[in-house]
């Protein structure tokens, strides 16, 4: 009989497939693109081009802990240690071209959205330059409003028909308006699929073990529009449920004590060092602003819908909305506690968290701290000062708890 | 002579004390002030609604409640800027404008609608998409939103002929300032590397309509000089701005001359020249899609590098001369690009990462110093 794979075999295998097929694209001579994480990937899906992420890359690179050699390259070619380290690892590896941990083939299409940062215009820019290939970008006004305005979706639904052209002059292959249709509707299904599973950390305790999120974020990602990754994040989503069920919490020796959420990326170079500082509280992170930011959801073939999705995420909005967020995640998934990762390298999301925590504070009335690090820069981080707010986190998590603790 | 050195003086002037010089421009125009950060805000739109626009570059001073915002790795302009508006410097302004350049400029945007909540922000956020019809139509649409906004900030609406005739002001103060840029290379001693930025700068904070009689005065009077001889080293300057102050004034004591710049708070400013074709709301959009070479506005060919080895040849000027501003993005993401270009035309750089506020000169003198021998 043969035994149903786990999610997280399917993931594995999926992520080794997904850099595998690239890099045998790349050797039988097919193109490849290289995207930013929350690009309209449906248009590449749709005319079957081999994309990979340098975001996703540069995090593995990071977390494999061979950052430094990529950064250190990047510096010595005048890129300031001030930027983005997602940018200097990636700037770093289209030079080097090698890494043991895995490598990716080097594109002949650059593909650039701008919803999540002006800071990959600058690097995707510096890329297609220096590689000297043409790059489509896709650019997403800021939203300084709550919702997205009109004249903003018409500006970014005409993008969409411009980087179809260019894609068709670039490939010279038609583009397949059915084909379009039918990624749209698995990549809108697959987002659903993400949303329910990471939804199920509302369950006390958490079936979902946050630093397990981290790990399935790769694929969605990385690999939105295929069905195989909706099948994951529907395994995924089964055993979880099944799990809630039983009463199963994150940890198969010892208690969810505390639910928080962690604000921003992780530290990959430190992964496992920051995570058994949470085990060992018992602190689990339920969720983070990732799970909304790929619900990317819009009616098949609505390509004015798809543009607002697309431009709709948490960086990409205001301040009121960014605190709406926060205050709804603290509320539905019962947290107790707010870690917030002072990202060295991501401007957009720290220069607005300082506001966030004391409005979510305010509002919430739960206790926070905040701790500096970089997602791949591994210099930047201090475990002692990370111990420490923790440490100091636990201690008003618990004092709240106690408080709250009614007699009857 | 002395005319002529009065003329400096007074621009110099009201570049070293912005506050005085506004007071006065609010005082001769009887207009209310309405601030514009950098890098590019539509101040056609401003001035036609019958506001006085000026610049909001930075300053130096001590940060005590920023820190409240931004974290200590934000680039030095913006934090004296929320610094400036939390101690109240600003309290006279309508109205704040803030474009969405980059990423810290949203963060300000929505920074400043709490740290100071009494003096509205009209964001504006530019397309990066430029050279096509929908950059351009999304550009003639965020315009018309924002004047819109300015219409209802002053009570009135602004007609076309009002817009025209801003636009027309406008103008003419770019082609005076870019007659300037051309004509005070052939006055280096008159005119040096400090004052020829502070009589660019001195532009923010005056109405432009008046500025520009005197800016015609000044060249007008520079062109009956006989041309001056100037031995010190000749640079192109790039970056975000050309200061703290201290800086230029390293540059007189080396008697380094700047031949041309591509500061975005100088030439970036007004080298775009306007088209002739269309509404002034077409021909503002329409210099946002002609400019080349500007950091913040993206191009698939980056010609930036191009462009500065071709600045360097057609003034025989000897180096290239970088003022970065620390923490500044997209200006540091450039520089790669930018010092690869010119290291393979043989082009010094001169490289010196600048803040609003810094400690101590001794180091950048020095550097300077030796930068300058190596050039004679
Ligand atoms: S980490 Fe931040 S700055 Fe870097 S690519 Fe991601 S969103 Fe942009
Ligand atoms: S990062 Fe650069 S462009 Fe952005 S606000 Fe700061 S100095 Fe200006």
């Amino acid at each position: 009989m043969e035994t149903k794979k786990s999610s997280r075999q399917l993931l594995d295998e999926a992520l080794a497939k997904h850099y595998e097929d690239a890099l045998t694209a790349k050797a039988a001579g097919k193109l490849v693109a290289w995207a930013t994480s929350i690009c309209p990937q449906e248009l590449l899906e749709t005319m079957d081009i081999d994309v990979v992420y340098p975001e996703n890359h540069a995090a593995a690179i990071g977390a494999r802990k061979g950052a430094l050699t990529f950064i250190e390259h990047a510096e010595g070619m005048g890129y300031s240690s001030d930027i983005c380290s997602y940018a200097r690892v990636n700037m770093g590896y289209a030079e080097i071209q090698e890494f043991a941990g895995g490598n990716i083939p080097m594109p002949d299409l650059i593909f650039c959205c701008s919803n999540i940062c002006n800071t990959v215009i600058k690097w995707y820019e510096n890329l297609a330059v220096t590689l000297n290939i043409p790059l489509i970008m896709f650019d997403m006004p800021f939203n300084h409003t709550y919702e997205v305005p009109e004249h903003s979706v018409k500006y970014m639904r005409a993008q969409i028909e411009y980087a179809i052209e260019r894609l068709e002059a670039i490939t010279g292959r038609k583009f397949d308006y059915e084909r379009f249709a039918e990624v749209m509707k698995i990549s809108n299904e697959t987002c659903e699929w993400w949303k329910k599973a990471t939804d199920l950390a509302v369950h006390t305790p958490s079936p979902l073990k946050g630093y397990d999120m981290f790990n399935y974020m790769a694929v969605i990602v990385c690999m939105r529009g295929k069905t195989a990754c909706k099948e994951i994040f529907q395994t995924w989503y089964e055993e979880m449920k099944e799990k809630a069920a039983n009463g199963e919490g994150p940890f198969k020796d010892g208690e969810e004590s505390y639910r928080v959420m962690w604000d921003g990326i992780a530290c990959w170079p430190h992964l496992s060092s920051t995570y058994k500082v949470l085990r060992k509280f018992g602190i689990n992170m339920v969720t983070s602003t990732y799970p909304e930011s790929w619900n990317i959801r819009y009616e098949t073939n609505d390509l004015d819908g798809m543009a607002r999705a697309y431009s709709s995420n948490y960086a990409n909005r205001n301040l009121n909305y960014g605190i709406k967020n926060v205050t709804k995640l603290v509320e539905d998934f019962a947290l107790e506690g707010i870690i917030y990762h002072s990202n060295r390298s991501c401007k957009l999301m720290d220069f607005r968290q300082y506001e966030v925590q004391r409005r979510v504070e305010e509002a919430t009335g739960v206790p926070s701290v905040i701790f500096d690090g970089d997602q791949t820069d591994p210099r930047i981080f201090s475990q002692g000062q990370y111990e420490t707010r923790i440490q100091a986190l636990v201690e008003m998590m618990a004092e709240k708890k106690k408080s709250e603790v009614t007699y009857e | 002579m002395s005319k002529l050195n009065n003329l400096i003086d007074e621009f110099v002037e009201a570049a070293l004390s912005p506050s005085e010089a506004i007071e006065k421009s609010k005082q001769i125009t009887g207009k209310e002030i309405v601030g514009c950060f950098p890098v590019y805000t539509p101040e056609e739109i401003i001035y036609a609604a019958g506001f006085l626009p000026v610049g909001m570059w930075g300053g130096k001073t001590e940060i005590r409640y920023a820190d409240k915002y931004l974290q200590s790795f934000c680039c030095s302009i913006m934090r004296s800027n929320i610094e400036y508006g939390i101690k109240g410097v600003y309290k006279s302004l309508k109205a704040t404008i803030i474009p969405a350049f980059c990423d810290t400029l949203k963060c300000i945007i929505e920074n400043w609608k709490v740290a100071i909540p009494d003096i509205p922000v009209i964001p504006v956020v530019y397309p990066q998409n430029r050279t096509d019809t929908f950059g351009y139509a999304y550009l003639v649409a965020e315009f018309t939103r924002f004047k819109s906004e300015m219409e209802k900030l002053s009570g009135k609406t602004i007609s076309e002929s009002e817009l025209a005739a801003a636009f027309d002001i406008y103008e003419n103060y770019r082609s005076l300032m870019r007659s300037f840029v051309e004509i005070v290379k052939d006055y280096p001693v008159t005119i040096n590397a400090r004052k020829r930025h502070l009589i660019i700068k001195s532009g923010y904070f005056m109405d432009k309509k008046h500025y520009s009689e005197l800016m015609k005065e000044l060249i007008d009077a520079l062109k009956a000089m006989p041309k001056e001889k100037h031995s010190g080293p000749r640079v192109v300057g790039t970056g975000l701005i050309f200061e703290p102050i201290e800086l230029t004034d390293i540059f007189v004591e080396n008697q380094i001359s700047l031949v041309e710049d591509d500061f975005a708070q100088e030439s970036r400013q007004f080298r775009a020249v306007a088209r002739t074709e269309g509404t002034a709301m077409d021909k503002m959009a329409y210099r946002v899609v002609d400019l080349r070479g500007c950091t913040f506005l993206y191009e698939e060919q980056k010609s930036k590098g191009d462009m500065l080895v071709e600045m360097v040849k057609r003034n025989k000027a000897d180096a290239v001369f970088v003022s970065m501003m620390k923490f500044c993005d997209p200006e540091e993401f450039d520089y790669p690009i930018i010092k690869k270009k010119l290291d393979d035309a043989g082009i010094p750089i001169l490289y010196i990462e600048t803040e609003m506020h810094m400690d101590s000169y001794e180091q950048i003198r020095t550097r300077i110093q030796s930068f300058s021998e190596m050039l004679m």
